[in-house]
């Protein structure tokens, strides 16, 4: 980890905003408060206590990838509204304004990438997009770089932030569980590998299909990785959930994930991964 | 918007009516309800006509899966345990003999009386439930059985040590199972198909709906609770994301739907046993002589182009 940063006072505990969140650069593990470059800086880490705050795909790409490496592939697909859902707003109006914030047509990115000289193939998802919810265009983005992996006989590695499967898209969505699945399979019959990198939060319909198949799976410090939330999981038992519940940390306790790895030592990692799947090629 | 699934229904109602003599004036029967269904489809379902899916498919009294194992299965021998610490009665498999051939059947189960629910928690799996079905299917798969599983399943169990047993990945694990298969596999949603703790069991070469099941990515109270801040909302909650029968064969996510009897499953078990029991036979039939390895891949064909999005918006 880098050289700690000394925060000044007047920068703890920045009063929240507006009126309730606290500012996105606001740690929330020590309170500590970061200018946009300082946290760049140090990948999105706090550098007094460690916490990772959560990183957008392009960022992460750029935090990965071999510089200039990343060549964006199906960029142009586009969800439309299968089933005209409408709740207290229309989808497609959540579609555009989520395509306006995070600059993305939807909630994952995938492309052919190096990293550290070793080429893979890379797919990044967004939870900026619609809470990085998969819908079918992110399955079939999936898929694609599922295929395009195989047929270049390069390993893929995805990193997930997601709450599951998209409701606006209805029993299509829960579709894209077996259908990324369908993915992997075929990817692994190839000979191919998949590196499963699970960031902040991957829950739900993602835990519970690609994402948990990967030959090697790592997990971010502090990352929910859950089927069920915390919450429901609470409302549903009753129960005094345990301090770490669904954290990487508890996954790692009860075998789930092989490592976990902190962000500026991810890179070398998955470089270290990319290596020996290669087996020396 | 019905147009495909009217068709394909059509397509299904002249089948039937081509069919030899067989099944003898039993036909009669399901034809009026294969075009009772048309008409429905044709009508699209009101939003009270899917609430009341909701209802039915949830229905106390609706069969089960050992209801049907019961009506359907000789020599039923029930498996027990995931070989690894325990067994989850919330999920039951185990062999049986369908129409003369040996199968293999998963099963989600809920209970009929207070004790009986809380030994099979409500019909929520825990990963040891999906443990469980895994070594049925590899038991299938390694002695060339077909393998049946019926669906019925609220959602899988939210609960501290499901988490911490690997429920994600558990879900994840049997699917992945399921697409390696290389002998029929048939899925019949029964009553509640709950997100994924239903699509665990249900990669299917053919995927069958009964009549009044319903089929959903998040529970109605889930999604209103989370979309419209407030769980009683979900009438319209199911209303917007339409998980009755006739939808999900509209959106080409099921191959046909399974007729119940007047006014549903819960009147008459019997009856809804042999609709049910038909419709696995022909589904069974369809992969007679298909070889192995042609099944697995067009068992993911089928999953990877299910609700295809054109290019652009």
């Amino acid at each position: 980890m880098s050289e700690r940063i000394d925060v000044s006072i007047e920068h703890k505990h920045a009063a929240p905003e507006d009126g309730g969140r606290p500012h996105p650069n606001t740690c929330p593990g020590c309170g500590s408060h970061y200018r946009d470059d300082e946290l760049e800086a140090n990948l999105r880490v706090c550098p007094h206590c460690g916490h990772h705050f959560p990183v957008h795909a392009r960022d992460r790409i750029r935090q990965l990838a071999d510089e200039d490496s990343f060549a964006e592939e199906a960029a142009e697909l586009r969800s439309d509204d299968p089933l005209g859902f409408f709740d207290l707003r229309p989808y497609t109006e959540r579609l555009a304004e989520a395509e306006l914030t995070t600059g993305l047509g939807e909630a994952m990115m995938i492309g052919r990438a190096a990293i550290e000289d070793q080429p893979c193939q890379l797919a990044v998802m967004e939870f900026g997009f619609m809470g990085g919810s998969m819908g079918r265009i992110v399955g079939e983005k999936f898929a694609r770089a599922c295929e395009s992996a195989a047929e270049r006989g390069v390993p893929l590695v995805s990193v997930t932030a997601s709450g599951g499967a998209r409701m606006q898209e209805g029993i299509l969505s829960l579709m894209q569980l077996p259908k990324t699945v369908c993915a992997v399979e075929d990817l692994h019959d190839s000979g191919g590998t998949l590196i499963s990198v699970m960031a902040h939060p991957t829950t739900a319909g993602v835990l519970a299909s690609f994402a948990s198949l990967g030959d090697v799976i790592v997990a971010e410090p502090g990352a929910l990785l859950s089927f069920t939330g915390p919450r429901v999981v609470q409302q549903t038992t009753r129960e005094k959930l345990p301090e770490d519940f669904g954290l990487a940390e508890s996954n790692f306790r009860h075998g789930h994930v092989d490592q976990i790895v902190p962000r500026p030592e991810l890179r070398p990692t998955v470089a270290r991964l990319l290596r020996l799947f290669s087996n020396g090629a | 918007m019905a147009r495909e699934a009217e068709l394909r229904l059509r397509d299904q109602l002249s089948k039937l009516k081509s069919l030899p003599l067989l099944r003898g004036a039993r036909l009669e029967g399901d034809l009026e309800r294969l075009q009772r269904q048309l008409d429905h489809l044709v009508a699209e379902p009101t939003d009270d006509e899917i609430w009341h899916s909701v209802e039915l498919a949830r229905h106390e009294d609706r069969p089960y899966t050992l209801d049907y194992v019961e009506r359907l299965l000789e020599d039923w021998f029930e498996l027990h345990g995931d070989r690894h610490h325990g067994d989850d009665a919330a999920l039951v498999a185990g062999l049986g003999r369908f129409r003369g051939r040996t199968v293999v059947l998963v099963g989600n189960q809920k209970g009929r009386d207070v004790k009986e629910r809380t030994r099979r928690n409500f019909g929520m799996a825990y990963p040891e439930g999906y443990g469980k079905a895994m070594r049925a299917m590899e038991l299938a798969d390694r002695h060339g059985f077909p393998l049946i599983s019926l669906v019925d399943i609220p959602g899988a169990y939210p609960g501290i040590t499901a988490e911490q047993h690997g429920q994600g990945g558990a879900i994840a694990r049997a699917q992945a199972l399921m697409a390696r298969l290389r002998v029929p596999v048939i899925t019949c949603v029964i009553g509640e198909g709950g997100s994924g703790g239903a699509i665990a069991t249900a990669l299917a070469d053919r995927v069958l709906m009964q009549e009044n099941a319903i089929y959903t990515v998040i529970s109605p109270e889930g999604c209103a609770a989370i979309l419209w801040r407030d769980a009683g909302e979900a009438r319209k909650a199911a209303a917007a994301f339409k998980p009755d029968a006739a939808h999900c064969l509209e959106l080409g996510v099921i191959d046909a739907v399974v007729p119940e009897p007047e006014p549903g499953a819960h009147a008459a078990y019997d009856e809804a046993a042999r609709l049910l029991g038909d419709a696995l036979a022909e589904s069974l039939e369809i992969f007679e002589g298909v070889s192995g390895e042609d099944m697995r891949r067009q068992r993911r064909v089928r999953f990877r182009t299910i609700g295809q999005v054109s290019a652009t918006r």
